[in-house]
């Protein structure tokens, strides 16, 4: 595999179950995302872009089909060894923020590397330096609800973040805020999460920032159906 | 991670206070009642313990406890004095009667006729008065709680006159007797004194108290003495027991406390279980985010422990705090609490059953977190 291919997916399926009755929401995507590109993954709800992006981040089991994420096939590793490699490879920016109400923004940024053993001093300390690059150092003993919304997924970013992963996902960073906010937010995400040896992959629905990707897939029921550096104008 | 779930718990004040609240509501009512029920039973043993002298209590054979008595004829002490074995023998009779009080309303009262060469039978502590003093003519000491019910204070009952079923009798000490089952006035006098005081039928002598010789094994000089007279002999100890079984077997009070330690368990189980699910409901996508990060279902176990650990020692510890300070409370304002204590077994059973409800919830909370699917965050 080559150094600059951060996540392959191979024929992946993925059928949930209602009852008795079975709902395919992806049919046999075969995709790629290249390190160093920030990759949009788009489409109305219910696409299956949502289904997509938690498999390819390790967190959701395919009916079919493989994934590797920089060369390691996800679902061939024991949960434990899967736990273990979201943890140090993948970090997740998700809409509701989802910070531990009752931590301080500092702290919470803190929390994959204290689930990786850092011990807490440092791994608060050095939330801190990161919460500065991204420019909220003044609110870092500020608990979430003190924080705007832009400050508070400012904290999530800096929580997927702090440990370096080579794979960011993001699910909808930009939904609860304004036009501004959001282009700053992914502004902030394409200098800080992005390097030759590492990819993010966005799934969003907010055709104001389609234009700072490098790539957008664009999902309609459970298939790929563009790809490419724009969004077509029909789409 | 232990910290990040002690300041999830501690952070959500209300729901924290909730589950302390739960645990604390129990504890106290398992310590407290536990503590009231096994103090009330070891009332059954009160008489007993109060004569540690006497190795073996001697009693007709129906006679089943201090409190439930055959009289025996007067002759019994003599044979009783003339078993092997045998280093002394005391008379000992317990019987009610009723005493005129100063506002003239009648109480009802124990009268313990003790020996009149030994005194055998008196408790040992004589708070006011001299020992030597219940040797004078009518004279009775009262218990420091009767004294108060009766004079309003012991002090105040010193040298008092009280009408004893028609006959003259003068309080000329205060003793601090253990409080009995029924909690009645206590009111001591030679037994020769008792006998003009309870006139009856021609045998009133309740106990025989017996001293074994040295060296001598009680039991096998009860075995002797019952061999010997054909009298029910039971060395100090099993009667004490005797006295607390046959409140068990008697009474409802086990049954009653036994529902009220249930109800103790089962509405704290009901709070703390309850605000345990509320409290990990809303945490339910911190959680998920947490699994999705990296964090392994083995530390999710150990986080929710840990707030279930913090919770019971917390709660734990301040009902039992809230118990013993009842306790003092009620022994500092009320009679009924005298001589009241908390075992050391008391504590470690509400310890357990504290241990077994926060488990048992714990264990609900934890199935909720580890049912959650770190992609549901996405959703």
């Amino acid at each position: 595999m080559s150094p600059q291919l951060a996540v392959r997916v191979s024929g992946v399926t993925k059928d949930f179950a209602f009852g008795e009755e079975r709902l395919r929401v992806l049919h046999g995507i075969d995709v790629s995302v290249r390190a160093g590109e920030l990759t949009y993954l788009v489409g109305e709800s219910g696409s299956g872009k949502t289904t997509l992006i938690s498999i390819m981040a390790g967190i959701l089991f395919p009916s079919a089909g493989a994934v590797e994420v920089f060369g390691t096939d996800l679902y061939t590793l024991s949960d434990r060894d899967l736990v273990r490699f979201r943890l140090a490879t993948i970090g997740f920016i998700f809409q509701q923020y989802n910070l531990i109400p009752s931590l301080t923004a500092a702290e919470n940024a803190a929390v994959p590397l204290i689930a990786a053993g850092t011990p807490r001093e440092v791994a608060v300390a050095q939330a801190r330096e990161l919460l500065h690059r991204l420019n909220i150092g003044t609110q870092c003993d500020k608990l979430p609800r003190q924080l705007s919304g832009g400050q508070q997924q400012r904290v999530a970013i800096g929580r997927a973040l702090i440990h370096a992963p080579r794979l960011v996902v993001c699910d909808e960073p930009t939904a609860a805020l304004d036009a501004g906010s959001g282009r700053r937010v992914m502004d902030l995400l394409r200098d800080v999460a992005l390097a030759a040896d590492r990819a993010v992959i966005v799934v969003t629905h907010d055709n104001r920032i389609f234009d700072l990707a490098d790539r957008i897939l664009a999902m309609e029921d459970g298939r790929i159906t563009h790809d490419g550096k724009h969004m077509p104008k029909d789409h | 991670m232990k910290w990040i779930a002690i300041r999830m718990l501690t952070g959500d004040r209300v729901k924290f206070a909730g589950l302390v609240f739960g645990v604390v509501f129990s504890t106290l009512l398992i310590t407290q009642q536990l503590t009231i029920f096994v103090n009330l039973l070891l009332r059954g043993a009160a008489a007993v313990h109060e004569v540690p002298s006497a190795d073996i209590w001697v009693m007709d054979p129906a006679g089943r406890t201090p409190d439930v008595t055959v009289p025996l004829p007067a002759t019994s002490l003599q044979r009783v004095r003339g078993v092997a074995g045998v280093a002394w023998a005391a008379p000992l009779m317990r019987a009610g009667a009723s005493v005129r009080t100063p506002d003239g309303a009648l109480e009802p009262v124990t009268v313990v006729g003790v020996d009149d060469a030994t005194l055998t039978g008196l408790p040992r502590t004589v708070q006011l008065g001299r020992r030597a003093a219940l040797r004078e003519p009518d004279a009775v000491f009262i218990d420091a709680m009767g004294a108060r019910r009766l004079f309003g204070t012991e002090r105040g009952a010193l040298d008092q006159r009280l009408e004893l079923n028609d006959r003259r009798a003068v309080v000329r000490g205060i003793v601090d007797s253990e409080p009995t089952f029924t909690n009645s006035v206590m009111l001591y006098t030679r037994y020769a004194n008792a006998l003009e005081f309870l006139p009856g039928s021609r045998n009133r002598l309740s106990f025989i108290l017996v001293q074994a010789q040295a060296g001598a094994n009680p039991f096998a000089v009860a075995r002797q003495i019952t061999a010997a007279t054909g009298l029910r002999a039971r060395v100090a100890g099993d009667f004490a027991q005797d006295g607390i079984d046959y409140i068990i077997d008697n009474t409802g009070i086990p049954i009653n406390f036994g529902i009220t330690v249930a109800l103790g368990v089962i509405v704290g189980i009901a709070i703390v279980g309850l605000t345990f699910s509320l409290f990990i409901r809303d945490n339910i996508r911190q959680f998920g985010a947490l699994k999705a990060i990296g964090v392994t279902n083995g530390t999710i176990r150990q986080m929710v422990a840990a707030q279930s650990a913090l919770v019971a020692l917390i709660g734990y510890g301040l009902g039992l705090a809230l118990a013993i300070g009842f306790l003092e409370l009620g022994r500092i304002y009320s009679d009924a609490f005298k001589g009241f204590y908390t075992p050391w077994q008391i504590p470690l059973i509400a310890a357990v059953m504290v241990a077994c409800m926060i488990l048992l919830t714990g264990l609900i909370a934890l199935r909720q977190v580890l049912r959650t699917e770190p992609a549901e965050v996405f959703r």
